[in-house]
């Protein structure tokens, strides 16, 4: 029986990055705001520091700050025809657990996506017609605009210090950035972080074939810096140490670097950690969200009431609860109807492997230091001659040189043995790669419900994911990675090769932990689990954050507009939920 | 209370895989501490902890055929890489504790991954006596660790390819990849954690070690670093404390 805890204003189910800012932003409209996090609590002092987090097989190869498959997995097939089969270890993606959520271990690479990534169906079809999208592709618009977000961009890229150069302030092209971003209020807070060897020589590259590159934005600080709510930053010391570790040096953003100094020293603030939110409960009338039921580490029970819950875990985890709880109704792939697990989505990544005479010292980096080409993602180009929907940003990251998983031997390299040994010595300190980061788009046979077979460690089912890649990705990811290869030809190499994914998509080898959808956003509560506001159709006092909301991918890291569209949602609690408690939209 | 130093610490975190530093403080201190192999001043850090004579045997042999000592450098059995997966399997990965390790087991696709029953540890043990149970029915009577060069290169590419199927529960090419997986992890992690003794893989490819600031040395293009390879534990480059 669980044990009725006193009710609070908000409750928040995981404690990373959408959470801390909801709790910053909720406490200051004066509520009582609870965080409940599956993980343990971690901090710059003492978990981060650089003596100790500097440990790749550790944190990148053992997985330690990441959720334990074994106490929550989800089952994975190809298609609907396949058995589901549970993901034992994790390999393809990277939720986190943890106080600070994947805020703590990713690059920091935070984009803003187009203007037109966000109404994408009605712009596509302007543009090329109707015809243009395949009878399966159900991308759709997501019921808010850039421009109306812009303001939420600036917001989170000032929490975070983003280290960038612009490229089209208020509508003027700027020399240097990149020109096909939509139009922003002002500058980056900082200005953009010291080049790498291998990034100076693509953006000649890139340049002499006729592409605009600009230095990637990053959320790792080119200087020292204090955001609006009075947390310093130290400058980025570039120690190759982000992706999979913690910061110790104070230089990427994340909630405990930008938010939590603050957030946790308010008495209206409180958080627990080692909760397992398994439910959220809701009242006789279905309307309503009465609280949540949450077990503990010693496997206690509890009820957590509140006025207002926000699911806040990672992209897939706010799916599961939402299918376990019985809320929205669930997606059915075979009539098309039904909205929670819909347009699940993920992004498709290639690279080009180039080897050059020169010593580039891989391993001086920082997890966004990075040029990059904008001119084939999103509708940037012209897609009339190409027959497929999306694109990608093209990058060359130098995000360190970390010896276990950030090598490349040339292609024909034997596997093992001493040819492959020579081949390390040969190559280590003058390769790179160039990457390419596609989109997806979402389809009628992509999506999540609940597995019939597998069980988490409470007994409760699995999430099953339902996934591949479709000729439409296949194709765009060829063709971008054409693109890459032409600026890698143009770094005159030794030699270079694309490393290009085929076929099915695969769990198995790490490609991007960009999940997303299955609680998409949208003006139609047909086609979406929650309104413009992310809040749910069906129960009110109900929101979701995080790329659960992205109706399909777009060729960006998500970070920032998930940092964006959160802001907006706070605002919108703050601003029009809580002098009138109800439906932000009718549907 | 003892008195623990900052290295001690890591090195004992570091070797038991707990999960934080105040989790190792608090944990239960071995009761042979004074002579425990997994601690830092133990005067013979290769006493194994999980593998048998006849598995050290095989491992010795696999790796000095995975990476080869040479010309260029120690390889990965000269450098620690049989204690390193010695001490891995002895830890929570050789345990599978992350895994999700409950059934049904079924066979799936190569997308769906690893659906074996065994953990790490386990797939070792039935691993290696199926290969040299293979190997003695091949090679009249050899164990792996007794054939000669090219015939041990031709058994491992066998088990690559996957032409060398062992046994039901342990398919020969997860277990092969398994191996390659933790020789490779071993010749670049951390020296405290068994292999990569003295520096051999990061010396042999021009990694420095983990370092804490490049803000001078980011911009100067083209020039190789010159300061000494460090670990977490120090430049010592073992696990012995230096």
């Amino acid at each position: 029986m669980a044990k009725k805890l006193p009710s609070t204003d908000v409750v928040l189910v995981g404690f990373g990055w959408t959470a801390s800012i909801l709790a910053h932003e909720l406490t200051e409209a004066g509520l009582q705001v609870l965080a409940l996090e599956r993980g343990g609590f971690r901090d710059t002092v003492p978990d981060f520091a650089t003596t100790y987090i500097q440990d790749e097989l550790r944190y990148a190869v053992r997985h330690e700050l990441f959720e334990e498959p074994a106490r929550e997995t989800m089952t994975f097939r190809n298609s609907m025809d396949q058995v589901a089969l549970p993901m034992r270890h994790l390999g393809s993606f990277m939720p986190a657990a943890g106080v600070g959520g994947a805020g703590v271990h990713w690059n920091g690479q935070t984009w803003r996506f187009l203007p037109s990534d966000f109404m994408i169906r009605t712009h596509i079809e302007q543009r090329y017609g109707k015809n243009f999208i395949p009878e399966d592709m159900t991308i759709q618009d997501w019921g808010v605009t850039y421009d109306e977000l812009e303001p939420y961009y600036d917001k989170f890229e000032y929490l975070c210090g983003i280290s960038g150069q612009a490229g089209n302030l208020q509508g003027k092209i700027q020399a240097g950035g990149n020109p096909f971003e939509g139009p922003r209020r002002r500058d980056y807070p900082l200005p953009p972080l010291k080049r790498s060897y291998a990034t100076a020589k693509f953006e000649q590259a890139a340049k002499e074939v006729g592409f605009d590159p600009f230095p990637c934005p990053a959320a790792n600080t080119s200087k020292p810096y204090k955001n609006p709510l009075g947390v310093q930053m130290g400058e980025c010391t570039y120690c190759g140490y982000c992706e999979w570790f913690g910061c110790g040096n104070y230089s990427k953003a994340s909630p405990q670097t930008t938010i939590l100094p603050v957030l946790l020293k308010k008495d209206s603030f409180s958080y627990r950690t080692g909760c397992d939110v398994t439910r959220v409960n809701l009242d006789g009338s279905g309307k309503l969200a009465r609280s949540v039921t949450y077990i503990d580490r010693q496997g206690k029970e509890y009820e957590q009431p509140a006025d207002l819950i926000i699911l806040c875990a990672f992209a897939q985890h706010n799916v599961h609860l939402l299918l376990v709880s019985g809320i929205g109704k669930p997606y059915d792939p075979a009539s098309g109807e039904g909205v929670v697990g819909r347009n699940y989505a993920y992004q498709i990544t290639s690279s080009v492997k180039v080897f050059l005479d020169d010593i580039l010292n891989p391993f001086m980096g920082a997890g966004a230091l990075g040029q990059g080409v904008d001119n084939f993602n999103g509708d940037n180009f012209d897609h009339g001659p190409h027959g497929f929907i999306g694109g990608g940003y093209i990058a060359l990251w130098t995000t360190g040189g970390r010896p276990i998983l950030q090598t490349q031997v040339p292609k024909d390299t034997p596997k093992w043995g001493g040819g492959w040994k020579k081949a390390m010595a040969e190559n280590y300190l003058t390769s790179t790669e160039i990457a390419t980061h596609g989109s997806v788009m979402s389809y009628r046979n992509s999506y999540l419900d609940l597995d019939p077979t597998y069980r988490d460690v409470y007994g409760n089912p699995l999430l099953r994911l339902t996934f591949d890649f479709h000729d439409n990705e296949h194709k765009m990811s060829r063709f971008i990675t054409g693109k890459a290869a032409q600026i890698a030809q143009a770094m005159k190499p030794r030699s270079w090769y694309p490393d290009q994914r085929s076929g099915h998509y695969s769990i198995v080898p790490y490609q991007t932990t960009h999940n997303t959808g299955g609680a998409v956003m949208g003006n139609d509560p047909k086609t979406s689990v929650v309104n413009r506001y992310l809040q749910s159709w069906d129960v009110s006092n109900l929101f979701v954050m995080g790329a659960s909301v992205f109706p399909q991918n777009a060729g960006y890291n998500p970070t920032g507009t998930v940092g964006a569209l959160t802001y907006w949602a706070a605002d919108a609690i703050r601003n029009k939920y809580l002098k009138n408690r109800g439906p932000l939209v009718r549907a | 209370m003892e008195k623990i130093t900052r290295r001690q610490l890591l090195l004992r975190t570091a070797l038991t895989g707990s999960a934080s530093l105040f989790g190792s403080l608090l944990g239960a201190r071995p009761a042979n501490a004074d002579s425990n192999p997994l601690l830092p001043d133990s005067p013979n850090p290769q006493t194994y902890t999980y593998f048998t004579q006849p598995e050290i045997a095989f491992l010795s042999a696999a790796l000095a055929r995975l990476i080869p000592t040479d010309d260029l450098g120690p390889g990965a059995h000269e450098s620690g890489g049989v204690y390193f997966i010695d001490q891995q399997m002895a830890s929570p990965f050789g345990r599978a504790e992350r895994w999700y390790m409950q059934g049904p087991w079924k066979d799936g696709t190569k997308e769906q991954g690893y659906q074996l029953k065994l953990t790490p540890a386990q797939l070792y043990r039935i691993g290696i006596r199926a290969v040299d149970a293979n190997c003695r029915s091949r090679f009249s009577g050899k164990t792996f660790a007794q054939l000669g060069t090219a015939d041990q290169d031709q058994v491992l590419h066998d088990l690559d390819d996957g032409k060398l199927n062992l046994d039901e529960d342990a398919p020969g090419k997860d277990f092969f990849d398994m191996l390659w997986q933790n020789t490779h992890e071993g010749y670049f992690a951390d020296p405290m954690y068994g292999g990569n003794r003295n520096f051999a893989g990061w010396k042999l490819i021009g990694f420095p070690g983990p370092r804490y600031n490049y803000v001078d040395d980011i911009g100067k293009f083209g020039k190789r670093y010159r300061q000494p390879t460090v670990g977490l534990s120090g430049r010592n480059g073992n696990i012995r404390k230096g």
